[in-house]
């Protein structure tokens, strides 16, 4: 799997999230995907943006558009150096929030993503990798 | 301050949104929405998101607040103009937009609202104040 370009954003405030929108669509058309994996994509990021700067502290995405066997895909790697979260397995859950929100953010990202990984040390940081293939 | 702009046509609220809104546009969408209801005694909310391309979980518990608070405020919300991919996308989201009621154009969502109010007039209309 070769990665053809990357490129790492910081993430904030709300405007960010916005900006990762915009900059994930940009990389999903650039990619070739159909408008409804364009849109599931920048979803999940949008949903990812925002668990970054309220949960996190703020953070950063990398964006790297792949190529294997052909096949392009886009990854998306999201971190942070806040609390970290506790229980991983409660937070993927549909409706667990702790702050205030639907609870769909991960669970969410996640069904709209072909590849999903999560890894989280309590004190340290998130970090969250999507990948959508074409 | 930015703001999304809300139009009164009559008894109805219209708003259109044309941009990307970040989260705390929205939240100032939902307050201002509310205020405008309560101010203009209005019957009906009509949301026009053709313009979004992308309605993520915020956005998706702005739309279901507005339509809360407007039953509350005796009002019926509509949100119309949805595109295609977006809807697929909420199912897959799992956001289900509970009691918010959906047409697919302005038309459409007006004529539901009157609908609606035609109904509760003949029915359990607004009891008097």
């Amino acid at each position: 799997m070769a990665v053809l370009r990357h490129e790492t954003r910081a993430i904030r405030s709300s405007e960010d999230i916005v900006a990762v929108r915009h900059v994930v669509r940009e990389w999903a058309v650039a990619a070739g995907f159909s408008l409804v994996d364009q849109t599931k994509i920048v979803t999940a990021a949008s949903e990812l943006a925002r668990n970054t700067t309220l949960h996190g502290g703020g953070g950063t995405v990398r964006l790297e558009a792949l190529n294997h066997n052909d096949r392009r895909g886009l990854r998306l790697v999201f971190e942070d150096h806040g609390p970290g979260i506790a229980n991983t397995e409660l937070a993927m859950k549909d409706g667990f929030s702790s702050a205030g929100g639907l609870g769909l953010g991960l669970g969410g990202a996640k069904r709209l993503s072909n590849e999903f990984e999560l890894s989280s040390r309590a004190g340290e940081g998130t970090r969250v990798a999507i990948t959508r293939w074409k | 301050m930015e703001r999304i702009p809300i139009l009164k046509m009559g008894d109805c609220l219209l708003v259109t949104i044309q941009v990307d809104m970040h989260d705390r546009l929205a939240m100032t969408l939902q307050d201002d929405l509310t205020e405008r209801i309560a101010k203009h005694r209005a019957r009906g909310v009509l949301i026009d998101i053709s313009a979004l391309e992308v309605v993520d979980s915020f956005i998706g518990r702005m739309l279901g607040n507005i339509a809360a608070m407007a039953r509350v405020l005796d009002a019926k919300t509509v949100v119309v103009g949805m595109r295609p991919a977006v809807a697929i996308t909420l199912v897959e989201l799992a956001l289900s937009l509970p009691g918010v009621s959906t047409a697919l154009n302005v038309e459409k969502g007006i004529a539901l609202i009157r609908e609606t109010l035609e109904h509760r007039r003949g029915g359990s209309g607004r009891s008097p104040a």
